[in-house]
């Protein structure tokens, strides 16, 4: 009973959440500039928690994720611009096509480990961007326009399935076996875990929600470009993984909220950008290895308090 | 007569790998870790030889010396702050600083010159040479000669000095190195400072060679070494020769056959095949994974 009262109060925030920006959207309450920083927001957590799922929870370090979302925005920008089909069929249409490139990649990847497997991924990314750079059919360099589709209800409900999938997919029995492929590879297989099978699921899943994130992406920018999904992408959204602590969900929400804020103010210095980036990159992993929130939730933190207030 | 300026162009930027590579393969072998910033070395290498070059008005050995001489204390520097806290960390702390290293080398060169790509001053003309009927740029010649120097001198401080001695052993088992009295640190600082000192070489070549230099130079460059030390083998000092030369010779006869835009793609893909079918490349040794 419990359960389903939290679930329900969980179900009414989040609507009364929704409901509350929308109100604001149509009344004009947030101007444009505003809007814009909101899905780029939704557009970043929905990349970190995607991300969080292979780094943070099956321990696969994987840095071509710009890869995936390229893969997403280039397919759903076809099928809206190009073929004229209506936005959602090419939301999903990005996630699946993505998702099969990340068991594309995960599949060959599988034997990699660690430094190499950062290695292919790495090197995947490059692949999907100069293919994307050869195919006069997208406009090749110049990139393609893309009508702006994406809106606060579309963000909205792509942001919270994916929280909720991939928070539940965690706290499953699927979820057990990534974590312990993240803690030791050679003992899960010994468990009986099929490493090889979860490892895929993990790259499919995550590629799918950084495909739907590329949707999102594309039809919120007006153009897009090969060169805007290149190493230095997937490189952010690795940074705020790692800040928010490898292996928390909320961790990397968090940090893509606070980094989406601070990159916008920055936007003007982009190389003082990149040093700060860096910095704060290096300095993390020197001085809290773990990241702002470790393997923590934010929940567990609740929890704490709770306890120790009654 | 072309192929014979085709193969010339190859081996040039070949040994230019090779170079980049032998650093990539010094450092795992002996930390384990994937050193994102060796590009970046590399860069200011060559920035470094174009200022020797510019502003100094050096000779040309001097200022490739120069440039050797001073990313040697880069990577030193770079060993000591950023990567020694971390030698027993998990491996994605460790290659999340390097790529941090990386960004941070790249940007601040930005930060501090500006985005804007230099052109190297053109130190040998247009000379050419005529061989069998066919013309070869005089300064892929001179590549070739300090490449293979530069090589002959490494296996020879490698194989007959006492640092190199000390490398193999805290390579080969770095505790029982460690028992025998060598000291551990000392021997990574000094690989380190061998491993860019060859990256700093192959800039201020890479720069003579292709005239156009800039701060992002290294990222490419950079990740085909790694490449090239894959496909020889990480942890093998020939392996990597090897490995840029036929990553070199590759990537200019794709090239030659007019699919220079794919050139990029080719050398990953050569990546994700040794991976798949040779893990431990040419010349590595099949290590067991144990428990």
């Amino acid at each position: 009973m419990v359960n389903r009262r939290k679930a329900l109060i969980t179900g009414l925030l989040l609507l009364i959440g929704y409901a509350v920006v929308q109100l604001m959207l149509s009344m004009g309450l947030i101007d444009p500039f505003y809007e814009n920083m909101l899905m780029n927001i939704g557009i970043n957590i929905m990349l970190a928690v995607s991300l969080h799922l292979i780094i943070g929870v099956t321990g696969q370090f994987s840095i071509g994720h710009a890869g995936f979302l390229a893969v997403g925005a280039y397919v759903s920008a076809v099928l809206t611009t190009k073929l004229d089909q209506p936005f959602l069929p090419a939301i999903l249409a990005a996630g699946v096509a993505a998702a099969l490139f990340g068991i594309l990649v995960g599949v060959p990847t599988l034997r990699l480990r660690g430094d190499y497997l950062a290695i292919a991924t790495l090197g995947f990314g490059e692949i999907v961007r100069i293919t994307l750079y050869n195919i006069d059919y997208v406009g090749g360099a110049a990139g393609m326009q893309v009508r702006h589709l994406t809106n606060w209800t579309y963000l909205y409900i792509a942001v919270i399935v994916m929280i909720i999938v991939i928070a539940n997919l965690t706290n499953s029995a699927h979820g057990r076996a990534l974590l312990a492929i993240r803690e030791d590879e050679v003992a899960a297989e010994a468990m009986g875990v099929n490493t090889t099978y979860y490892k895929v699921l993990a790259f499919a899943v995550g590629a799918f929600f950084a495909g739907i994130a590329g949707a999102m992406y594309a039809h919120q920018f007006y153009v897009i470009q090969p060169v805007a999904f290149g190493f230095l992408k997937s490189f952010e959204i690795l940074v705020i993984v790692v800040l928010g602590g490898i292996g928390s969900l909320s961790g990397a929400i968090l940090a893509a909220t606070l980094l989406s804020l601070v990159n916008i103010y920055l936007q003007a210095f982009p190389e003082t950008r990149m040093i700060l980036y860096s910095l704060v990159l290096i300095l993390v992993m020197l001085y809290r290895p773990q990241g702002l929130m470790g393997n923590r939730e934010i929940t567990d933190l609740l929890k704490r308090r709770l306890g120790k207030e009654a | 007569m072309d192929w014979l300026q085709q193969l010339l162009n190859g081996i040039s930027l070949g040994s230019i790998y090779a170079l980049i590579a032998l650093g990539y393969t010094m450092v795992y072998g002996i930390v384990k870790l994937i050193n994102f910033a060796h590009g970046d070395v590399f860069m200011l290498g060559a920035f470094i030889g174009f200022y020797g070059l510019t502003a100094l008005h050096l000779g040309f050995i001097p200022s490739i010396l120069l440039a050797m001489a001073i990313t040697s204390i880069i990577g030193v520097l770079i060993e000591r702050v950023a990567y020694r806290r971390l030698r027993n960390s998990p491996r994605i702390a460790a290659l999340t600083t390097a790529i941090g290293v990386s960004l941070f080398i790249e940007y601040t060169t930005i930060y501090i010159r500006g985005p804007q790509p230099e052109a190297y001053p053109d130190l040998f003309g247009n000379d050419k040479l005529h061989i069998l009927g066919a013309t070869i740029r005089a300064d892929a010649l001179i590549i070739l000669l300090i490449s293979i120097v530069l090589m002959l001198l490494l296996q020879w401080i490698v194989h007959y000095t006492k640092i190199g001695k000390a490398m193999r052993a805290v390579s080969y088992d770095a505790e029982a190195a460690r028992l025998m009295g060598i000291s551990v640190d000392r021997t990574i600082s000094w690989t380190f400072a061998l491993g860019s000192a060859l990256a700093g070489a192959a800039g201020v070549i890479f720069g003579l060679y292709y005239t156009k230099i800039e701060p992002l130079m290294g990222l490419i460059p950079g990740l085909k070494a790694f490449i090239a030390a894959v496909l020889g083998g990480i942890g093998s000092i020939p392996g990597a020769m090897i490995g840029g030369l036929v990553l070199g010779l590759v990537e200019t006869w794709v090239s030659a056959l007019g699919f220079s835009l794919v050139r990029d793609a080719v050398a990953f893909v050569i990546l994700i095949l040794i991976l798949l079918f040779m893990p431990q490349g040419l010349f590595g040794k099949n290590v067991r994974e144990k428990v």
